[in-house]
């Protein structure tokens, strides 16, 4: 018999508990309850790392079987350089719109989930304002969801460029033109996350929350149905669409609207900060958004259970 | 030190009177029991003090105003609404570690310590457990907060009356001190008679008893009378009269108890029973709702 395994267990936990008791009288700062708070909905809301991540491993497994596989198929080397450069744009859209249709989906349960399940009651037994959590839950589309997708396309991207310029090398090509353009697209990637992701998408993030905060059910619905009502009455009393042109122009991305992802590896594409800095729809969609959340706190404050 | 002062609080949802002027005040170190039936406004006065409805008149919880200052507030109050509302998806360890991250007066150790005596298993998922897990869970939580102010409203409903006695000796033995204050709803007032130090009715939205459980001992008393001594006692004016097994019960409000001794057995009568007495018998009263008869 051993007997220093014995002795184990105990001194084990004795560690423990004098590690947990160093932690315990911790301080509370101001930005605490913030970061526990963002925590929480990561906790609560899986989807928000493992779609994107999901579409990542999709992306990857399309790409080995028909980019690799056709890529080896071919002894053609000019179709096999081409098949190795395509497919990164591909890519980017597709986890790009998958933290999309996330972050809808997000918004819309967000404040409506805790009343559903009465949670709202433990949430609020603690010291922790409306503000701190209506701003935590808007920070998953607006931050945490970008930050993340950027990540997850340049990890998964780097995987694709790592297996093409393996490939390359053994079929004798160079990698220069492969690499080439790859820096260019991860700052417009970027730069497109920052101006259509985060500030122009910002008052359909607020208005959705807002709806979430505020509706007993359907709240799908009702943050679809006003619109569709006030652009079908404006084709009824005026047969025009302007309402209808405004809501895609919003959803387009304004004036940083893409004329499609391969603009993305195009190295003319220029930004244009400027001009989407001094685009009027910025600030006024910026301002809506803000309304829209400080509604949506003021509402968390008075709602319960339902 | 006074903990909740209300002045003629109302509330009202549409043309239905929640709370009709309620003056009410809890000083430190009281356990204060607020009985009454569904929709006396028990759960709004409560909501009032814990910041989640706005109301009218004037309320004070440890100096702060609790609509304006609900946050702040919840550093030294707590509660347990009822044993439904800890997030299901959450894991013991989450609920520990989020309580810990954003309540600055959480103990963590001490929360440790009350769980180690529970089956509860740190990796569960609170939708696991079973309903008075969930209470052991929240009621540890709730503990290990170095509050001011406890507030439980139905905190033991759906629980069997183990986990029952279990929440209410915790509470006493390893919680409560003359520091800290405690206002408790419930159903089960045979659960509570012995925990609470004050007693409070609650109808309609008013007031209809405040005292404190000595005065409610030596003011109230039960006596199973002689059948040949009922007129004489029904002479002293009982406030309630109920039959059980042939034998005539009377209750009585500030009666000498010498004098009752003589018609027959004097007990002190239970909170359910002074219940029916002053509030069951009204017409259009709810009747059949009295504490703790049903159950």
């Amino acid at each position: 018999m051993n007997t220093q395994s014995i002795a184990t267990p105990g001194s084990f936990r004795d560690s423990q508990i004098s590690e947990s008791r160093g932690i315990a009288p911790a301080a509370v700062t101001a930005m605490q309850p913030f970061y526990w708070s963002v925590r929480r909905e990561l906790w609560e809301n899986r989807s928000i790392y493992i779609a994107p991540l999901a579409a990542a491993a999709v992306t990857l497994l399309g790409y080995l079987i028909a980019t690799l596989g056709f890529a080896l198929s071919t002894t053609n080397m000019a179709q096999r350089r081409e098949a190795l450069e395509g497919p990164y744009s591909f890519a980017m859209g597709v986890i790009m719109g998958t933290a999309f249709i996330v972050s809808i989906f997000y918004s819309l349960d967000a404040l409506h989930g805790e009343r559903r399940d009465r949670s709202i009651l433990f949430w609020k037994s603690m010291p922790v304002s409306d503000l701190t959590t209506v701003l935590s839950k808007a920070s998953i589309p607006l931050v945490v969801l970008p930050v993340l997708s950027f990540a997850i396309v340049v990890a998964t991207e780097l995987i694709m460029l790592g297996l093409s310029t393996l490939v390359l090398l053994a079929s004798g090509l160079s990698v220069a033109t492969l690499w080439t353009p790859v820096f260019q697209m991860w700052l417009m990637l970027l730069y497109h996350l920052v101006t259509v992701h985060v500030l122009w998408y910002a008052p359909i993030y607020g208005w959705l929350l807002l709806v979430s905060g505020w509706a007993r059910r359907a709240a799908f619905l009702w943050a679809v149905l006003p619109w569709l009502a006030i652009g079908v009455v404006e084709k009824i009393a005026f047969n025009t669409w302007h309402f209808a042109a405004m809501l895609g122009y919003r959803f387009e991305g304004g004036p940083e609207a893409i004329p499609g992802v391969d603009s993305f590896f195009d190295p003319m594409t220029q930004l244009t900060p400027g001009r989407f800095l001094s685009s009027p729809g910025l600030w006024i969609g910026l301002v809506v958004a803000a309304a829209f959340l400080a509604a949506a706190v003021r509402l968390r404050r008075c709602q319960g259970p339902i | 030190m006074t903990v909740i002062e209300a002045r003629s609080l109302r509330k009202t949802f549409g043309k239905t009177i929640a709370l009709d002027g309620v003056n009410l005040r809890v000083d430190e170190g009281r356990i204060l029991g607020l009985i009454g039936p569904n929709g006396a406004g028990k759960s709004t006065a409560l909501n009032a003090i814990l910041g989640l409805t706005e109301y009218q008149g004037e309320l004070r919880v440890l100096g702060r105003d609790p609509w304006d200052e609900r946050d702040q507030l919840m550093r030294d109050v707590c509660f347990i609404a009822d044993v439904a509302v800890l997030p299901r998806w959450m894991r013991v360890s989450q609920a520990l570690d989020y309580v810990g991250g954003v309540h600055p007066r959480f103990d963590r150790v001490k929360a440790e310590g009350f769980l180690a005596k529970t089956d509860i298993k740190r990796a569960s998922k609170i939708r696991e457990l079973s309903k008075g897990m969930v209470t052991q869970l929240h009621l540890a939580l709730v503990m290990a907060i170095d509050a001011r102010l406890l507030v439980l409203d139905e905190p033991t409903l759906g629980l069997d009356i183990l986990y029952r006695k279990q929440f209410y000796d915790s509470l006493l033995n390893d919680y409560f001190d003359r520091s800290r204050t405690i206002v408790v709803t419930t159903h089960q007032v045979e659960d509570v008679q012995h925990v609470i130090t004050d007693l409070m009715f609650i109808n309609h939205g008013r007031i209809v008893l405040d005292c404190s459980m000595e005065e409610f001992e030596s003011r109230y008393l039960e006596v199973a009378v002689h059948p040949e001594r009922v007129a004489a006692a029904r002479a002293l004016k009982p406030i309630h009269e109920r039959q059980v097994l042939g034998r005539s019960i009377l209750l009585f409000d500030r009666v000498d108890r010498g004098q009752l001794a003589a018609l027959g057995d004097v007990r002190t009568p239970s909170i359910a029973d002074l219940f029916v007495a002053l509030m069951g018998n009204k017409p259009g009263d709810h009747a059949g709702e009295a504490p703790g008869a049903a159950r």
